[in-house]
């Protein structure tokens, strides 16, 4: 049975970039910075509070992609399409005050969702990540539908 | 001759255009008009409109009007506000064309919309709550100097 979730991954424009943004912007901690012969860099970061978790940062190419599936990729980067996903914190409005401060760009402020109190901020290779305060209904299945079923249906 | 790798003038254009997008997404709220976005991105107004509907498949405007009108139904949903509030909320001066955008995006007035998102449950969040926090962001717009692109790099 599997139990958490260890290694996620996102694509980044530039190792050296990216590791700055994570470390110094937001605070997270280098997990891993390992070349590997082929060439393949193996480059990840966590937050303090989530020291088993990794966050694999990976510029596409080879030796893992062809040139056509990198440049696609690379544009789907640069249209903001991509995301890795949400991430938690204890106070949102605190964090993003913190994270705004350093420079990290926000597409929506701090606001009241039925989970809790989100922002939305782009990482410095375009991927876009939720930032999350859950409150305590945010698992709640029931509540959860009626917030976002209601006022969708006749 | 560049040596620029293979693409970089496709991924220019749309790193240009995802400013303009995220622009938007972030000042939906104030008057936004084609001059504006476009600046944004450093394009002409009709170079604009062409990048980026070929990237996104539609125009900024639309983009725009169904990110307003997105929006728009959240408040509805879980805020207890009036329908005419929320049209100054999400950025519409006009609450005629905020009623028929939204009729034509949604396939219901915001009245109605509105009616049938509370018939289950009551709107979870005081409106006032909201009007306070819906102000940081022109304070934030505001204290962006004018010239600075938001995704420049930020070293």
């Amino acid at each position: 049975m599997i139990t958490k979730m260890g290694v996620a991954s996102v694509f980044v424009n530039d190792y050296e970039e990216a590791k700055a943004f994570f470390v110094d912007k937001l605070g997270f901690e280098l997990r891993s910075d390992v070349q590997m012969e082929n060439g393949f860099r193996w480059l990840t970061v966590g937050p303090p509070s989530s020291p088993a978790f990794q966050l694999a940062l990976t510029v596409p190419g080879p030796p893992m992609h062809d040139e056509e599936t990198a440049a696609s990729i690379r544009a789907l980067m640069a249209k903001g399409a991509l995301s890795a996903g949400a991430w938690n914190t204890d106070d949102c409005r605190k964090t993003y005050e913190e994270y705004a401060a350093r420079g990290v760009e926000f597409l929506q402020e701090p606001a009241e969702r039925p989970y809790g109190v989100e922002a939305v901020f782009r990482d410095n290779s375009g991927n876009w990540y939720s930032l999350n305060e859950l409150n305590d209904q945010a698992f709640d299945q029931r509540a959860m539908a009626e917030a976002f079923e209601s006022g969708t249906s006749e | 001759m560049t040596t620029t790798p293979p693409g970089t003038a496709a991924v220019n254009t749309l790193l240009a255009v995802r400013r303009a997008r995220d622009m938007i997404d972030r000042c939906y709220a104030e008057p936004v008009d084609l001059d504006r976005i476009a600046r944004e991105a450093g394009y002409s107004r009709y170079h604009l409109v062409r990048a980026f509907r070929a990237a996104y498949g539609e125009t900024p405007g639309r983009f725009l009007t169904r990110r307003r009108v997105e929006r728009a139904q959240d408040l509805l949903r879980s805020v207890n506000v009036t329908v005419t509030e929320v049209c100054h909320l999400v950025g519409f001066s006009s609450l005629g064309s905020f009623s028929s955008l939204f009729t034509e995006l949604v396939g219901m007035s915001p009245s109605e919309f509105q009616r049938s998102a509370h018939e289950n449950a009551p709107p979870p969040i005081p409106g006032c709550y909201v009007l306070m926090w819906s102000a940081p962001m022109t304070t934030n717009a505001a204290r962006r100097s004018p010239g600075q692109k938001p995704d420049a790099p930020t070293d």
